[in-house]
């Protein structure tokens, strides 16, 4: 096969285009600017790590169903362990999230790094919520009954029904879940492709 | 079902407790919350990060 050949192939202009714009170097980098040395990174990293752990014990609550881990020991801890991270993920990230306000981290062409980051956090609410109404509890029950007045006041109660269980269940388990962790990657990718944004002092210095 | 051993140091067998201050209503659950994150915001600002000013300054 002719060189001209191999470069018009599309696997060898995608490699090369990736190999551009994202270099392994800049992908795993082995230095950090010495501002990024701050606890508001801590928690963007706990966020990321909070976000494996809710996915690992999501994912073995779906093992057998909606409701096992009502009336199984095991099951209590896995979605305590489920609900925690939960928290801890929700709790780093708005830390993280006030942190890069207050930096305008959108700075230096970083919008789109910023806008992930935010559409990132919208769509792990809307994960949140159907969580919350697929506990197969009165808990849920009360919370969809209300969530319903809200919905319907929008209009779109007849394509998104808080009421029905196995819709809900699937928007929390795969749709919102596939849409936030896409995002959280592409933010992560976004983050090594452009820097983490410098200190106001060292912007205008430069 | 045994219950949890944890579940006996908090007792959530009762309604919940709200701040109620004009307009704002809050649960105290939230509201702790919402006090610990800009607590440790704030911490997060000023605490020095170990070994920062000890490692190679590599600068962009």
């Amino acid at each position: 096969m002719s060189n001209a050949t191999i470069n018009r192939q599309w696997t060898t202009r995608l490699r090369k285009r990736v190999e551009g714009v994202l270099p392994p170097e800049k992908l795993l980098p082995d230095t950090q600017p010495s501002y990024v040395a701050s606890w508001i990174y801590v928690f963007g990293v706990a966020t990321l790590a909070a976000l494996g752990l809710v996915t690992l014990s999501g994912l073995v609550l779906a093992l057998k169903g909606p409701t096992w881990w009502h009336v199984s020991n095991v099951g209590h801890f896995v979605n305590s362990v489920h609900l925690w991270s939960v928290e801890v993920f929700f709790f780093s990230m708005v830390i993280h999230l006030w942190g890069k306000f207050f930096m305008a981290a959108w700075r230096g062409n970083r919008s789109l790094t910023w806008i992930t980051g935010g559409v990132t956090f919208m769509a792990s609410i809307g994960t949140a919520f159907t969580g919350y109404v697929s506990q197969t509890n009165f808990d849920s029950q009360w919370i969809a009954t209300q969530a319903k007045d809200g919905i319907n006041s929008t209009g779109a109660g007849a394509y998104f029904n808080v009421l029905d269980l196995g819709q809900m269940l699937m928007w929390h388990i795969t749709l919102l879940p596939l849409a936030a962790i896409a995002l959280t990657g592409l933010h992560v990718i976004l983050v090594r492709k452009r820097g983490v944004v410098p200190p106001f002092a060292d912007e205008v210095s430069a | 079902m045994q219950p949890s051993h944890l579940a006996g140091i908090v007792n959530l067998d009762h309604p919940g407790h709200y701040i109620h201050f004009h307009w704002l209503l809050i649960s105290y659950g939230n509201a702790i919350v919402i006090a610990l994150m800009m607590a440790t915001f704030v911490a997060a600002l000023f605490l020095p990060f170990p070994g920062a000013r000890r490692k190679g300054h590599h600068h962009e």
